[in-house]
């Protein structure tokens, strides 16, 4: 099935009288179940890709199909309902709210989606422990967590509103190898349980761990190739 | 997002920077505070000055002689040029005007008075046996004047506590006792309940003795060699009928008095509701005054409380760039703050009540002020304050709501 479908999707930022091509005329599918990773050197588009297949931007030219749904014709409103179903963002900064505890971060979602209050906390659990955090750390403020802890509450958080994409911008940017290394260990994992992944990397090592790999640059596709993935 | 939801989010916003939520809302609690205070002293204050005047009689109608002068004035120490009014003209609205209570006729002058050895400077009001219905006088010990004692010119007086205090010492007993006006002896034979008057409306530094007494051995005749009186004071039935027992008391004077031109009459009728009224409007102004300085205050604190919000937005942007990647929406992202600046302000509104109520009642306990707190500058107060909330608040939350997600998540 045809999850992702962008068909020569362009971005322009303009800054003043200086237009820039963040991506000039993109076009590939993700079907479902997918894992691929988007790779290139630094500028060459890949956050900007992630935003516009997270729902966050829209492209400034092409088209592109979530699901069957052309997202460049839908209001904000309805843009913020694809992210809040369909979406899980894992940011490579984090983006954890410092001065809450672990385990109402990964609730936050839910209430945007209105699940029932007395649902949350299970289903919060539930993605932590998917994401391999100890139950230990649950009710720890976000910030005294170290950085692998804070990546794992990151993607219980992208996890917990079961969405059909995830899409994850760097995360293990900010990682030691091994830390990293773990991380990338639970998207393969939660890749062989059925869930589609997006990953965008600028490194090699980490893109090896997809199952297709898109390479960027200059904001154009230069290659698009299955990729077995290291164990 | 539920109401639940909303709540929680502003309880966790609030509580997690708690000293500075609660400076903000000190703006509002000062402000609040002080529209209620103010409100109360202002109000207290007008409450006071009208038991003073109600307590000078109820349903009153003051008929001095003269022309007409500005409400609220009393003649004191000496009477008037004007020697009008006369005991006949008393009997004459006695008889014909009615509903009446009661109704009394006065001669008041001032006298140096003395006993055993003290002395002191009063007025001496020679009255009649209705003088206490009509001017809510009770007694503290001994009787007064009865009729008898009136039509039989007998030399006795009631005194009031302050005289009997400057008289024959504070607390005695002076029943019984001897004082002399103008050299004239006087047996006490009662001291009225003090009534806490002050100003114009003192009636606890007064002597009161028979009116026959009065116009016989003291004041002496008007110009006509007839006996008169300085005023005559009629308790109407009830509120609704003081215009009416007014306009017959003034119809019936006139006519007495063979005047047509009513702008031209010799006498001068006062409702005590015109006093009351007059006094209402000075006070009022001062109360106004007080409330729109305190609401300056409320305002400002209102101020504070958008600078805070905008400052919290500009804090808080990447947050809010987290929100609305998971899926907040505009309106969820502008109730969230709206809800935190009328959370603080309805909080600290509420502080601000008990804090207003408090500090009136400390003045009322420690400055010896009169107050009273009204229902309505709660209300009020309470209602400007949680509006300066929304008001204040609006700015901020919409531009919180308006931030773009992703050059919120840039934010650094
Ligand atoms: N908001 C923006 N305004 C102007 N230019 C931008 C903006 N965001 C990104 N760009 C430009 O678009 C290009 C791609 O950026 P980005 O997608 O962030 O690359 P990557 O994530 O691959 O490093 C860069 O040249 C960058 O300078
Ligand atoms: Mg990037």
């Amino acid at each position: 099935m045809r999850m992702i479908e962008i068909q020569n999707v362009s971005k322009r930022y303009q800054s003043g009288d200086v237009e820039t091509y963040a991506l000039k005329g993109v076009s590939f599918r993700v079907d479902d179940g997918e894992f691929v990773a988007i790779m290139g050197p630094s500028g060459s588009g890949k956050s900007t890709m992630m935003h516009i297949l997270g729902a966050l931007d829209s492209p400034t030219g092409g088209k592109y199909f979530l699901d069957g749904k052309d997202v460049s014709t839908l209001s904000e409103d309805q843009l913020a309902d694809i992210r809040k179903e369909k979406i899980g963002f894992v940011f490579q900064a984090f983006n954890l709210l410092p001065r809450a505890t672990v385990i109402r971060n990964v609730m936050l979602p839910l209430m945007y989606l209105e699940v029932p209050r007395r649902e949350r906390e299970a289903r919060a659990r539930e993605a932590l422990l998917a994401a391999g955090l100890d139950e230990a750390h649950f009710s720890h403020y976000s910030n005294q967590l170290s950085g692998g802890q804070m990546q794992r509450v990151a993607i219980a958080r992208a996890l917990v509103n079961n969405p059909t994409i995830i899409l994850a911008d760097e995360p293990t940017g900010n990682l030691d190898t091994k830390t990293g290394e773990v991380v990338l260990q639970t998207f393969a994992d939660l890749n062989k349980r059925g869930r589609t992944i997006v990953l965008i990397t600028h490194e090699q090592d980490v893109a090896e761990h997809a199952r297709r790999i898109i390479h960027i640059r200059d904001g154009s596709i230069v290659s698009d190739k299955p990729n077995t993935p290291r164990v | 997002m539920t109401t639940a939801d909303f709540f929680e989010e502003t309880y966790w916003a609030l509580s997690a920077n708690k000293v500075r939520s609660f400076l903000t809302m000190l703006g509002i609690i000062i402000g609040v505070g002080s529209v209620i205070a103010m409100v109360a002293i202002g109000q207290g204050s007008q409450e006071s000055i009208q038991q003073n005047i109600q307590s000078i009689g109820s349903n009153l109608i003051v008929v001095s002689p003269g022309a007409q002068r500005g409400p609220g004035v009393e003649v004191s120490g000496g009477l008037g040029s004007s020697q009008t009014l006369t005991m006949a003209d008393e009997e004459a609205i006695a008889q014909t005007v009615t509903p009446i209570q009661a109704i009394d006729a006065e001669l008041s002058k001032r006298y140096q008075v003395t006993a055993k050895g003290t002395n002191t400077n009063t007025q001496v009001v020679g009255t009649t046996s209705q003088y206490p219905t009509v001017r809510n006088v009770t007694m503290e010990s001994g009787s007064f004047l009865s009729d008898q004692q009136v039509t039989s010119m007998a030399k006795v007086a009631v005194i009031g506590p302050t005289t009997r205090d400057d008289l024959f010492g504070t607390g005695a007993d002076a029943v019984g006792q001897t004082l002399r006006i103008n050299g004239i002896s006087f047996n006490v034979i009662g001291v009225t309940q003090s009534k806490g008057g002050s100003g114009f409306f003192n009636q606890d530094d007064m002597i009161f003795i028979p009116i026959s007494v009065a116009q016989h051995y003291l004041v002496g005749p008007n110009a006509d060699g007839q006996p008169y009186v300085s005023t005559i004071a009629v308790s109407a039935q009830d509120a609704a009928s003081m215009a009416s027992v007014q306009q017959q008391v003034t119809n019936l004077l006139l006519q007495r008095h063979h005047i047509s031109d009513p702008t031209l009459a010799d006498f001068t009728v006062q409702n005590q509701a015109d006093i009351v009224a007059t006094a209402s409007t000075v006070t009022n102004t001062f109360t106004m005054l007080l409330a729109s300085i305190a609401g300056i205050s409320l305002v400002v604190g209102g101020i504070g409380i958008m600078n805070m919000m905008l400052t919290t937005v500009t804090e808080r942007t990447r947050e809010i760039g987290l929100r609305k990647a998971i899926g907040a929406k505009r309106t969820d992202i502008s109730y969230q703050f709206l809800m935190e600046a009328t959370a603080l302000t309805f909080i600290g509104g509420a502080i601000g009540v008990i804090a207003g109520w408090a500090a009136s009642w400390i003045l009322a306990m420690f400055a010896g002020l009169t107050t009273q707190v009204s229902i309505f500058s709660v209300l009020l107060s309470f209602g400007v304050s949680a509006g300066i909330g929304i008001v204040f608040g609006y700015y901020p939350a919409r531009r919180a709501a308006r931030l773009n997600p992703i050059d919120a998540l840039r934010y650094e």
